[in-house]
């Protein structure tokens, strides 16, 4: 049996709408480009397509916490059908995220589905980020894809850190009293910066909470929607990029169109995303707000954590030595600043700088359209794995603490050996995956298949 | 030739709507398969079960204990069943194609040559461009700078010396968290109390204390701290130097094997303090010691006998600034 038959009219429904929409817009021509745009096939480039699906899950369990969350510090006695909390004194703000986890119906769905969604955008931008460092597709002519996507990845963590320390419960107390004295640490600003952002000393005026939620609710996501834009707009003017294929070349793109091959894998993966996220919501407990209490100054509870993608900063915190720097009476370089400014600055400084540091370290300032195996260029796979061993060994030094408790390994003995780590490791990546890379190349080269580098 | 038919064709179709249907197949053929479709429809059926079972869920007030798990059971199941008839379709429904398009041109030589052109020809009357130029960046760094100005009045950012600010003075006394005053025999060697002082605001960084008391003969405060710890009562701030978390564990009694000496350790960042050396920075990131608050005893109750040896909280640039006390 073969399809519809040669010519047969489409609905009529069909018909008008696209009548309608070219005679008022004379877009027609662009959508029969767009519907036809092709989509090369590969796995790892859906984890960029799950990061925005994330996002827009973001969005909707987001608009409907609004109508609910007070940001408000004003004092309140508990009164909710919450047993250990009653008569607490709290904060409007905390008193609200709480009633909206037990008084309003689904709301406790909505909360954990938003803070779910949350960290699963983050691994999703980072396996993204990832994987279009190590196949080089951030070259030229997308480089300026990569830095807004980087730009993202920044916005994304500092949303989702404000995202949990709106609720003014006992831990995000904890981590905005960090986040203060990492501003407090900044060298020959910092002092003053911090009193302007909190509007004094710390915990900050009333006015904190204010900026803190605008900030949240507006002022980031409507930054992260237009880099997003720009990000899928760029991605659209120069095409995707492929791997090496039989007729996929430097000049021809080759793969799914978007209708109908490619739309319904999307919205498959858009449904299966809010699937995910949302069956998560529902039956695993995250951020269970009501058990830490409210915030004071005075209080602090052992064995916290942040959300897993602030677990590097903590663990840069957490290894430096104790010591700051100063001249004479004047502090240069409080401690904080180390693991909790300049330890992510150097990393954002590299993923910026990298697209450009390659061109100039390999010469290479030729349109790239096609892909890299990693393997293909041993260097770079060599730089990139050092760089995430780095990250990643102090992201494991975060959890120092928790391993202490499960294993009964010394926490100090950690602490000492990953401070050796996070510098031998690295190096011994680079060594590492440059040699993998050879030897994978190597494997490769009788048979004759590869392909030789443009 | 070519270009009188190309004429001809345009000159008839002027006016006159394309023809709606394209002359041939744009995608590719394909056989077509019952089978799949009712799969997709059965899938389809089984998302509206799992939506809909969302209301009376909704509606039962005796699911209440169950409640937020039947809700995502409900709707994740329903985007699952979704997502799945969607990938069927994807699969076994969709003709399989792959096309081949070609990449954008690298650049526009000519486009950019003329872009430069326009940007260049229309200054064409200025006659003075690099004043003008200068003048412009004065006017827009000026603006700039007038309009980054309302942005002081975000927080007191002159005021530094807020930084160092606490409520404790000679006399003051030391309260419990129940706004009880701490007697000098609530506070025992095996554990801190918790204390503030009295009539002040708590959550400031300045007014939580650790206090303990330790054997008198162990202590190893400085020589200038003289009578700070009457009957081996100590008191700490609560807030640590490194990133401001309250101090909220002590290390005793101790565990010989793993540790040599009563502590205050910070959960946070593990920073370690010595309550009988003054505060000293045993182990962690602190780069200062904990500041010590002076005590007396009147009438069996604790009291400050003056303010902190030193700033309290996290450092800044001034941490150390014009301090009696270094610490």
């Amino acid at each position: 049996m073969v399809g519809c038959a040669l010519g047969e009219p489409a609905p009529v429904v069909i018909r008008r709408a696209v009548r309608f929409l070219d005679q008022r817009s004379g877009t027609a021509p662009l959508i029969r480009k767009a519907l036809r745009y092709v989509f090369p096939d590969h796995w790892s480039f859906l984890l960029g397509e799950i990061a925005l699906y994330c996002f827009v899950v973001l969005v909707g369990t987001g608009v409907f916490l609004t109508l609910f969350f007070e940001p408000s510090t004003e004092h309140t006695t508990y009164h909710g059908s919450y047993g250990p909390l009653a008569g607490s004194e709290m904060s409007q703000a905390y008193r609200s995220a709480v009633d909206m986890s037990f008084e309003v119906k689904a709301g406790l769905l909505m909360r954990q589905t938003h803070h779910w969604a949350a960290d699963v955008f983050l691994v999703a931008i980072v396996l993204h980020l990832l994987r279009v460092f190590f196949t080089g597709a951030f070259r030229k002519p997308r480089d300026l894809v990569w830095y807004v996507g980087v730009m993202m990845l920044g916005a994304a963590m500092l949303e989702g850190f404000l995202g949990y320390s709106l609720v003014d419960d006992l831990l995000s107390g904890m981590g905005l009293a960090i986040a203060y004295s990492v501003v407090l640490s900044i060298p020959l600003i910092g002092g003053n910066l911090a009193l302007l952002l909190w509007d004094g000393p710390f915990p900050g005026a009333d006015t904190f909470l204010s900026r803190m939620y605008i900030t949240h609710v507006l002022i980031l996501p409507v930054l992260i929607a237009v880099l997003l834009t720009i990000h899928l707009l760029l991605i659209v003017a120069r095409h995707h990029t492929q791997f090496r294929g039989p007729r996929a070349s430097e000049r021809h793109v080759v793969g799914t169109p978007l209708l109908p091959g490619y739309a319904p894998r999307s919205i498959g993966l858009a449904f299966g995303v809010a699937a995910v996220l949302i069956l998560l919501g529902g039956l695993v407990q995250i951020n269970p707000i009501w058990q830490w209490g409210p915030f004071e100054t005075a209080q602090a509870t052992n064995g916290a954590q942040p959300d897993w993608y602030l677990g590097w900063l903590i663990g840069g915190l957490r290894l430096m030595p104790g010591f700051d720097v100063t001249i004479g009476d004047y502090t240069l370089v409080p401690n904080a600043f180390w693991g909790g400014a300049l330890f992510p600055l150097v990393v954002f400084a590299f993923l910026f700088a990298w697209p450009s540091l390659e061109r100039r370290i390999t010469g290479d300032t030729a349109f790239h359209n096609l892909l890299d195996r990693p393997r293909d260029n041993p260097f770079r796979t060599a730089v990139g794995a050092a760089m995430a061993t780095w990250v990643f060994c102090v992201f494991v030094a975060g959890s120092s603490d928790r391993v202490a408790v499960w294993l009964k390994i010394s926490y100090t003995a950690q602490i000492w050996f990953w401070r050796g780590a996070v510098v031998a490791l690295p190096i011994a990546a680079f060594v590492f995956t440059r040699r993998l890379c050879d030897a994978l190349r190597e494997e490769d080269a009788p048979a004759g298949v590869r392909i030789v580098q443009a | 030739m070519n270009w009188l038919v190309a004429l001809i064709a345009l000159l008839l179709g002027r006016g006159r709507r394309r023809h709606a249907v394209p002359p041939e197949r744009v995608v590719a053929p394909a056989t077509q398969r019952p089978g799949a479709e009712l799969v997709v429809i059965a899938l389809l059926a089984l998302a509206s079960l799992s939506a809909l079972a969302f209301v009376p869920i909704y509606a039962l007030d005796s699911l209440r204990h169950l409640q937020t798990q039947l809700f995502g059971l409900s709707l994740g199941l329903a985007f699952a069943f979704l997502s799945a008839a969607c990938i069927v379709v994807a699969k076994t429904l969709v003709p399989e194609e792959q096309i081949v398009d070609e990449y954008s041109e690298p650049e526009h030589a000519y486009e950019q040559a003329t872009v430069e052109q326009i940007v260049d020809e229309s200054g064409s009357r200025f006659t003075r461009r690099r004043l003008v130029k200068l003048a412009a960046g004065g006017a827009g760094a000026a603006l700039g700078a007038a309009l980054v100005t309302p942005a002081a009045s975000l927080g007191p950012f002159l005021d530094v010396d807020q930084l160092r600010r606490t409520a404790w003075r000679r006399g003051v006394r030391l309260v419990d968290s129940d706004d009880k005053p701490v007697r000098a025999a609530d506070v025992s060697t095996k554990s801190f109390l918790t204390a503030f002082p009295e009539g002040a605001d708590r959550d400031a960084v300045g007014s939580p204390l650790v206090v303990v008391r330790l054997d008198p003969d162990s202590l190893e405060l400085p020589v200038d701290r003289e009578g700070w710890a009457p009957e081996g009562i100590v008191a700490y701030s609560k807030i640590c130097t490194h990133a401001g978390c309250a101090i909220a564990l002590y290390r005793t009694p101790l565990h010989e094997p793993t540790s040599s000496k009563s502590a205050f350790v910070c959960p946070c960042h593990y920073s370690t303090f010595d309550p009988a050396a003054g505060g000293k920075v045993l182990f962690g990131p602190a780069g200062r010691n904990l500041p010590q608050l002076p005590l007396m005893i009147e009438n069996g109750e604790l009291r400050a006998a003056g303010d902190f040896s030193g700033p309290i909280g996290p450092s800044w640039w001034g941490v150390r600034w014009g301090n009696q006390h270094r610490s």
